[in-house]
């Protein structure tokens, strides 16, 4: 049923013979037929929205998914494009900023009539350009792990929801380190809130372990040395972390100047990826441990050529995070939908898109689920001083649950 | 009936830019837009309801506050929780652990409507609440600065540190206040779905009409007595307390009317907009409003409309097109409005007129007269800073070196205590 | 609190005192440079985030450069890095004040609208030349870690480091604006330039060094804080309500104010957040400095001011 039967390596697969099959392919399929409700889309080309944000605070996040989005659209072109018609984007900046999100979102949905949109980063921005997806009825992939609680038609959610990356990664600790006391760090905002939420109860009702202390710190707090001693007055045998931003910078900064060494604690985080790592320095989380479904060192050979493909664009010392690889996925879920309706209506690729899989997926297989989330694995990385992750363990598929019974 | 005719047109004359913008806003960008930028240019012109009372507040008080956008937010907050409780009516939220309350109340595990919520079931109660909460806290704040003389500089960074206070209230308190994402996805207002076209259509004329009506308020209390002595405090706070005035109720007053003129523009935002988020409480989008006010031209409330529209419209421009530029052009903006224009537009605008100063500008004493030239002149490069008080005082029936520009009078006093 | 021993707890004690102290130095840094331009000049530099910033990237593309053409250098670069941290601060300072600043002594607010025109300026930049992602230099093995003086108490080494630089750099500065002919200049011409004109002073040159030396002191603190936060485009923006707040509580003119300033906010901060979570713990810090504020306006330390 889907259209996954393509050799790996997506890149690899550039060709005369697939560019005059592609050629041949949008013949097959008429614009009045594919595009029955006034999108941008010509006999060649159809025109997307890509819209994260370029400047501001958050572009220090965003920046790797913009890259990957990017990539992916230009080796499904160079592939012969989605239904033969080779991909156009339009970038809107949203600043950081979530009204400017919601504006810019309107833009592209009202002026611009993309037929989908990558974008955004922040639950914040997404929650500002939602009602504008649903009133417009139009297709956002959007690439972050978030903390669940939102299921929308028009939202594919590549990354995980909290469970997926919450609950397995405390059964490896627990297992693994026989962890029974627990103590959760977090930002003060919804994302690190509702994740240690999800935590605690798993915690006190699964695990049977106990958590001696729960912190928040405002969002660009830089002095963590108060809550260290805190934490060191309570011994627990695991700190989980959520901190975010340069906060999260300082915070792992002066954890390694208190002596708070991988030796002497363990420390597991949902917040830190490749690019955060090139922030706060390899030789600060060197030992530690992060739960993620992608790390760049992922031995498959899909990661491989993504890894190599993503080198080459865009230089040798770009690093791949988590959030990257999942933007990485929007462009290719949103052709397999495509090419599985026949259509570029928005109402029939949201139809077409549960149980679209995707073989070629760096993390491995991914396969979208009824509530427009994906099943997919989480690993468990342990950072080493090159910034690189080694990957220790990694689970079965996991079903994305973003309303969990029992853990609200 | 001769009479009559020359009255109106008297009137019209002297009430010439504020018929043209009324035009402009009420007619001719309604014709020339698609709904879609008409909206936008909505967003903008609640902006312009912040910068005309920075206008009242800066250029005429000489109180520059960094947190209007708390008072933007606060009043957009108001109309935002009502518009949330009744898009939270039990029959939608049926899904929720427990329905009736919003969606964010629910995933923070609130079972009941907090108390401070209740009132705003009531539209009656919202409306006075999007001016009476901004105010109140304006006048707090006022009241406790001013009668302490906090003035100039240091009420600058104390609004700022009162607009940190709030954001990390407002996003660490996400069970009461939706946190960081802000209150999303307002649905209906007593039942009218604002998201439609029409609903749009309406609300931007409903915003064009009270953002005139607060022009008129501000053309008023500019053209009254007060205004001359808003000025005249300004210039010399000294001089007008000595005169036996209570120089901080004045600065209360027009401290608590720019709050309430900001909330007003908060409340239409969201109404506009359809969410209110916790980013407009922060000290940059706070920033972004006085300079809104300084290239409209921080003695022109009219112009201050003029200057929303333009930076906001270039920001949406240049966004589209150059999005790594745009905070360079705004750097820019900010500097050349400080260096070449600082009358603003508006002063270009009187300096193309060639001395034709209106009234309020001439009552405005030193720096009114000289509101057509811009202040560089006053002050050539390289030219020592003007006299200190004690010297100042002495000059003064001169004229020629007291000149003062808006707003640096307390550095200026400081600088004059200290040689004492 | 159970098993805990009172070794342990003494262990916190004294660490917990530590982080106080080190947190201090943090503030202090940070005001040190804002405490010259604007409480003796009167100029509200916006900047002063963005030109800690500089000093930060200076000492990444140090690290990056001793990490790639000179190994060796690698234990020794950071020294250095604190002084290009501060020589490009200083450029950079000279050339603002050259092209900006000296047209608004005048105008204090007009500064502070321009100066954050040229902070939100120098963003693009940081974000252009270095790109959008956090950097980090490489911190030399001798900065990283903690020293333990006896098991159980850590005290973290680049605490104690920025904590000797605060030292040596606030001695520098009190002595240079108290005991140095400059110093004497500085403050004649900040009290009254027509009468410091009048006895043959160059104000000019003398407010150029002054500007420019509290923006080179930014770059020293910006290097500092390599070791304890991050380095982006806006990084330098995090410090910068706190730093005003740090000048303007300790009495704008009083360079002692500003140490005492840093000092109790710094041991404020560190005891409330020990027993109450971080986020209310900021709210009442900044609620009590506001109250007193009202009270004192003139803050802590109030150089002889008549009003």
């Amino acid at each position: 049923m889907t259209r996954n039967n393509r050799p790996r390596g997506l890149y690899t697969a550039l060709g005369t013979a697939l560019l005059t099959l592609a050629a041949a392919h949008a013949a097959d399929h008429p614009t009045a037929a594919v595009n029955t409700t006034g999108l941008a889309v010509t006999d060649t080309t159809v025109v997307v929205g890509q819209l994260h944000s370029a400047t501001g605070t958050m572009a220090i996040s965003e920046t790797g998914s913009i890259q990957a989005e990017q990539l992916a659209i230009a080796q499904i072109n160079a592939m012969g494009g989605v239904l033969g018609r080779k991909i156009e984007v339009i970038q809107e900046d949203g600043g950081s900023d979530w009204p400017t999100f919601a504006e810019k979102a309107r833009k592209l949905l009202v002026n611009d009539k993309v037929a989908a949109v990558f974008g955004c980063w922040t639950s914040a921005s997404r929650k500002a350009v939602l009602p504008v997806f649903e009133r417009e009825n139009s297709m956002l992939y959007y690439p972050t792990f978030y903390e669940g609680l939102e299921q929308s038609k028009n939202v594919i959610y590549t990354g995980q929801e909290a469970t997926q990356q919450i609950l397995a990664g405390l059964d490896w600790i627990a297992k693994e380190k026989g962890a029974k006391t627990f103590f959760l760090v977090g930002s003060d905002y919804i994302w690190p809130r509702t994740s240690n939420k999800i935590a605690r109860k798993h915690i006190e009702n699964v695990l049977k372990g106990t958590v001696v202390g729960e912190e928040y710190y405002p969002l660009g707090h830089t002095n963590f040395g108060s809550l260290i001693n805190k934490i060191k007055l309570k011994k627990p045998d695991v700190i989980y972390s959520i901190v975010v931003g340069g906060s999260n910078v300082a915070w792992w900064k002066q954890l390694k100047a208190a002596g708070v060494t991988p030796d002497k604690q363990t420390i597991l985080t949902i917040s830190v990826t490749e690019d955060e790592v090139l922030g706060i320095g390899g030789e600060n989380v060197e030992g530690h441990y992060s739960a993620m479904k992608y790390f760049q060192s992922l031995d498959n050979d899909n990661n491989k050529a993504f890894v190599k493909a993503f080198k080459e664009k865009y230089g040798a010392d770009s690093v791949i995070g988590d959030v990257t690889q999942a933007a990485y996925l929007g462009p290719w879920l949103w052709k397999a939908a495509v090419e599985r309706a026949g259509s570029f209506d928005v109402d029939k690729v949201a139809a077409a898109s549960p149980g679209i899989e995707l073989t070629t997926a760096p993390e491995g297989y991914v396969k979208i689920h009824e509530n427009h989330h994906l099943w997919s694995r989480l690993r468990i990385g342990q950072w080493q001083r090159d910034g690189q992750a080694k990957v220790l363990h990694e689970s079965e598929l996991l079903e994305p649950n973003p309303f969990p019974e029992g853990y609200q | 009936m001769d009479r009559a005719t020359g009255i109106t047109l008297r009137i019209l004359r002297g009430h010439a830019d504020l018929i043209i913008l009324a035009v402009l806003i009420l007619i001719v960008l309604p014709l020339m837009l698609d709904i879609f930028r008409l909206n936008l240019v909505g967003k903008y012109l609640t902006y312009a309801f912040v910068a005309v009372g920075i206008v009242l507040c800066w250029g005429y008080g000489g109180i520059l506050s960094l947190g209007q956008g708390v008072f933007f937010g606060l009043g957009g907050y108001c109309m935002a929780m009502f518009l949330k409780l009744e898009a939270s009516d039990p029959a939608s939220t049926s899904i929720q652990s427990t329905p009736g309350i919003p969606d964010f109340m629910d995933w923070n595990q609130l079972t009941e409507l907090p108390w401070f919520w209740e009132p705003f079931h009531s539209f009656a109660f919202t409306l006075f609440a999007v001016l009476a909460v901004p105010g109140i806290l304006a006048f707090v704040v006022g009241l406790a600065m001013f009668k302490r003389r906090v003035g100039g500089v240091y009420f600058a960074i104390i609004t700022q540190a009162v607009a940190a206070i709030l954001s990390i209230l407002i996003i660490g308190q996400q069970g009461y206040t939706g946190g960081v994402n802000g209150i999303t996805d307002l649905k209906t207002l007593l039942g009218w779905d604002i998201r439609t076209d029409s609903a749009r259509y309406a609300l931007y004329f409903l915003n064009g009409a009270l953002l005139l009506t607060v022009l008129v308020v501000a053309r008023l209390i500019i053209g009254s007595k007060f205004g001359k002595l808003l000025v005249a405090l300004r210039d010399r706070e000294d001089r007008v307390r000595f005169s036996g005035y209570d120089v901080s109720n004045f600065k209360i007053f027009i401290f608590v009317v720019a709050a309430m003129m900001a909330a007003v523009g908060g409340a239409m935002f969201t109404l506009q907009v359809g969410f209110m988020s916790p980013s407009f409480v922060g000290v940059g989008p706070s920033i972004d409003m006085v300079v809104f006010a300084a290239v409209g031209g921080r003695m022109s409330p009219v112009g201050a409309v003029y200057g929303s529209l333009l930076v906001n419209w270039a920001r949406t421009a240049f966004s589209e097109s150059f999005p790594e530029l745009w905070l360079l052009a705004m750097g820019a903006i900010f500097i050349g409005v400080v260096m070449l224009f600082p009358n603003g537009l508006a002063g270009m605008v009187d300096g193309m007129k060639g001395g034709f100063i209106r009234s309020t500008a001439r009552l405005g004493g030193p720096t009114g007269a000289s509101r057509g030239a811009p202040v560089p002149d006053q002050w050539p490069v390289g030219r020592p800073r003007a006299p200190t008080a004690c010297e100042r005082g002495a000059l003064e029936p001169g004229g020629s070196v007291s000149v003062t520009g808006p707003s640096d009078h307390d550095l200026a006093d400081r600088q004059g205590s200290l040689a004492h | 609190m159970e098993g805990l021993t009172l070794e342990e707890f003494g262990a916190i004690l004294v660490m917990q005192g530590f982080n106080g102290l080190s947190y201090f130095c943090v503030l202090l840094l940070m005001a040190l440079g804002l405490a010259i331009i604007f409480g003796q000049m009167g100029v509200i530099n916006m900047a002063h985030g963005e030109f800690l910033t500089i000093g930060a990237y200076a000492t990444f593309l140090l690290s990056w450069l001793s990490e790639h053409y000179a190994p060796w250098f690698m234990p020794y670069y950071f020294l250095l890095a604190v002084l290009l941290g501060f020589a490009a601060a200083f450029a950079v300072g000279h050339l603002t004040e050259l092209a900006l600043i000296r047209h608004l002594y005048r105008r204090p607010l007009d500064s502070l609208l321009a100066t954050w025109g040229l902070a939100l300026i120098m963003q693009q930049g940081f974000r252009s030349l270095f790109g959008a992602r956090e950097v980090s230099a490489t911190l030399p093995d001798w900065l990283l870690g903690s020293w333990q003086p006896v098991s159980g108490i850590d005290i973290p080494l680049n605490g104690l480091f920025v904590m000797a630089l605060t030292m040596l750099l606030t001695a520098g500065v009190l002595i240079l604006t108290y005991r140095s002919r400059w110093g004497l200049q500085m403050r004649a011409t900040t009290q009254n330039r027509v009468m410091a004109g009048a006895v043959g002073i160059d104000t000019q040159q003398v407010d150029r060094f002054t500007f420019a030396l509290g923006c080179g002191i930014a770059g020293v603190a910006g290097a500092a804080f390599t070791t304890i936060g991050s380095t982006g485009p806006t990084s330098g923006s995090l410090y910068i309500v706190d730093t005003f707040l740090v000048v303007v509580f300790g009495g704008a003119q009083s360079m002692l104010g500003t140490v005492a300033s840093a000092f109790s906010i710094a041991q404020a901060s560190s005891i409330l957040e020990f027993f109450m979570t971080g986020s209310m713990a900021k709210v009442s810090v900044l609620l009590t400095i506001i109250v007193i504020l009202m009270m004192r306006p003139e803050g802590l330390f109030r150089a002889n001011v008549r009003r």
